[in-house]
């Protein structure tokens, strides 16, 4: 794959698009809406549930806001929490792997059994079960939540990759050295983990925007005045027979998305990990 | 072979046993951070003190934490999930009312997934790099890519409200036609999943030396196929329908609200909004329990069909 550089990937292509025009529209959203997304113009009976077309591109909501605007400050959220809490989630993951993995014994034993615990819940739901713990919904218990579930995937992949690591005789000579095991960790095993973390968390942020788009959809997620997808979906679905466009543009956006992600991931993979070449 | 493989059997069920632990433990926990004081959330804060007083000893909420867990445990082991505040009658009754509908849902969902993806996979294997190929893998990257909830959203515009084919939502008291879109939303990752398993497992199969042999020997395609590289080429396959079940699990609230379908998930959701905390936990330890049990299963049928997994 060398030979052909990474760019002529086709996965890491088209993924990498797709992820560089979310990012870039999330980033840019208030140069790039044509409207206030929070503003319910006057006269709403003509502004409500407009179909795309001028000036709407992507038509109004049933509150006459526009659609395009909306979906592009959707993005940010979006962004926000996949990335955020992608990276609480792999510095707790790689943090435990290491130790898992480095140290072995007792600690290793504790935190895979925590790992297995965790891991035989299906996230979503123990996410939902987690949420009714607080009083109120919102964004900020999502992110809390989803950082809390989310680690188990990294903690595994660099324990495994640890536990070949540390046999390898650049670390035993460390070791005999007495070289410090802190340094280690982090100078010499961590950086030999940072590939298939990458894998792990690109596609990681594209399950937290999955996780959070439905945590909202449930009316367990982000609040009104707040502007997610899955929000803007679940309101979709009340006008679903008089207004489709309301519940197709931020699902396809958020679909478009996790695509660019995933195919993104893949991509890194296979060009990283040379045991999924074919 | 029954001898053969009681070992390994109760070696997993052995290690379910901390699994198990951890998952009541988890949920024990999170009851008494949600609940801070069970009986004053039971009678709200105008609550007769002497009733709370009552309620107290008889959760053993006087006594230390572990000494809870025992008497929780003990009342979950009898089967006793606690009364619903919103509903007032037992969680376990609430719980067995919406099971029905989830599992209906649930199976549905693996069979059109099981026999869609199976299809796509051996098709596509059949036909390396054409535009069948091409086509089929990448309608299974799309199932995997679109979320479960906005696809039920789509597929209920499509098919309910522009073709009129199929109801928009509701369960119709079980009849057939309501039961197509919730299944198909619901196993759609699935069936990417497994076809794209299917494709790569048969792929491998298929260069292999005695399905090279079957195929010297004069065996049709079909035989070839269908007989010889087939059986092998399904034993990852098992393994992704296993991990399926998670998916379809972590599903079921988001299908179920899509299609308002009266099940499990629907149930946790609506809890969760009243605050319903017995209800939200029952259904949390019901799901994971069901989900760990699955997994045992798929282990199970892993043992009996591939005689390699029970010498490990």
């Amino acid at each position: 794959m060398s030979e052909r550089g990474p760019f002529r990937h086709h996965g890491v292509q088209v993924g990498g698009a797709l992820v560089a025009l979310f990012v870039v529209a999330a980033l840019l959203a208030p140069w790039l809406a044509p409207f206030d997304p929070h503003d319910v113009p006057t006269g709403l009976a003509a502004a409500s549930l407009r179909p795309p077309g001028p000036p709407n591109a992507l038509g109004t909501d049933a509150l006459g806001r526009d659609l395009l605007s909306r979906v592009l400050y959707g993005g940010r959220v979006s962004l926000m929490v996949g990335v955020g809490v992608e990276l609480v989630t792999a510095l707790l993951g790689a943090l435990i792997g290491l130790v898992a993995g480095y140290y072995g014994g007792w600690p290793d034993g504790l935190l895979m059994r925590v790992t297995d615990v965790v891991m035989a819940f299906p996230s979503l739901i123990l996410a939902i079960g987690l949420i009714a713990v607080f009083e109120k919904p919102g964004l900020d218990k999502v992110f809390l939540v989803l950082a809390l579930l989310g680690w188990t995937t990294i903690a595994r992949v660099v324990r495994g990759e640890v536990l070949s690591l540390k046999r390898r005789e650049y670390v035993q000579a460390a070791r005999a050295l007495g070289v410090p095991n802190l340094t280690i960790l982090f100078r010499h095993l961590l950086p030999n983990c940072l590939a298939p973390l990458l894998v792990a968390a690109t596609i990681g942020v594209g399950g937290n925007m999955v996780a959070e788009a439905g945590l909202s959809f449930l009316g367990l997620g982000a609040q009104a005045p707040t502007i997610s997808w899955g929000a803007m979906l679940a309101e979709g679905q009340t006008f679903l027979a008089s207004a489709p466009w309301v519940a197709v543009f931020p699902g396809l956006a958020l679909m478009l998305a996790v695509l660019g992600i995933n195919l993104l991931g893949d991509g890194l993979r296979d060009l990283l990990d040379p045991r999924f070449k074919n | 072979m029954l001898g053969e493989l009681s070992q390994p059997i109760a070696r997993r069920l052995l290690a379910l046993v901390p699994v198990l632990f951890g998952i009541s433990l988890l949920v024990f926990v999170l009851n008494a951070v949600a609940l801070g004081d069970p009986a004053r959330a039971m009678l709200g804060q105008r609550g007769d003190p002497e009733v709370i007083a009552q309620i107290r000893q008889e959760y053993a909420l006087d006594r230390p934490l572990w000494s809870q867990y025992v008497t929780w445990m003990g009342r979950i082991l009898r089967g006793n999930l606690g009364r619903s505040y919103h509903q007032q009658r037992p969680v376990g009754e609430v719980i067995a009312e919406r099971f029905p509908a989830t599992l209906r849902l649930a199976v549905a969902a693996t069979l059109l997934a099981v026999a869609f993806g199976l299809a796509m996979g051996i098709a596509a294997a059949l036909t390396p790099g054409s535009a069948l190929d091409h086509l089929l893998m990448g309608a299974a990257v799309a199932g995997i890519s679109t979320p479960v909830f906005w696809l039920g959203l789509m597929l209920s515009l499509f098919f309910a409200v522009w073709l009129g084919w199929l109801p928009v939502s509701g369960y119709g008291d079980g009849a057939m036609a309501n039961l197509v879109l919730p299944a198909l939303t619901l196993g759609a990752l699935h069936t990417g999943t497994i076809a794209r398993m299917t494709r790569s497992s048969l792929l491998e199969v298929i260069r292999q030396d005695y399905v090279q042999a079957a195929r010297a020997k004069g065996l049709s395609e079909v035989a070839v196929v269908g007989k010889h590289a087939l059986k092998n080429a399904l034993i990852p396959v098992v393994t992704v329908i296993g991990i399926g079940l998670a998916d379809l699990l972590v599903g079921a609230p988001l299908t179920e609200t899509v299609f308002a379908w009266p099940g499990l998930g629907r149930m946790l959701v609506a809890a969760v909004g009243q605050r319903d905390l017995p209800v939200v936990m029952g259904a949390v330890l019901v799901f994971a329990v069901i989900y760990v049990l699955g997994s045992l299963l798929v282990d199970l049928a892993y043992l009996v069909i591939d005689p390699r997994v029970r010498r490990e």
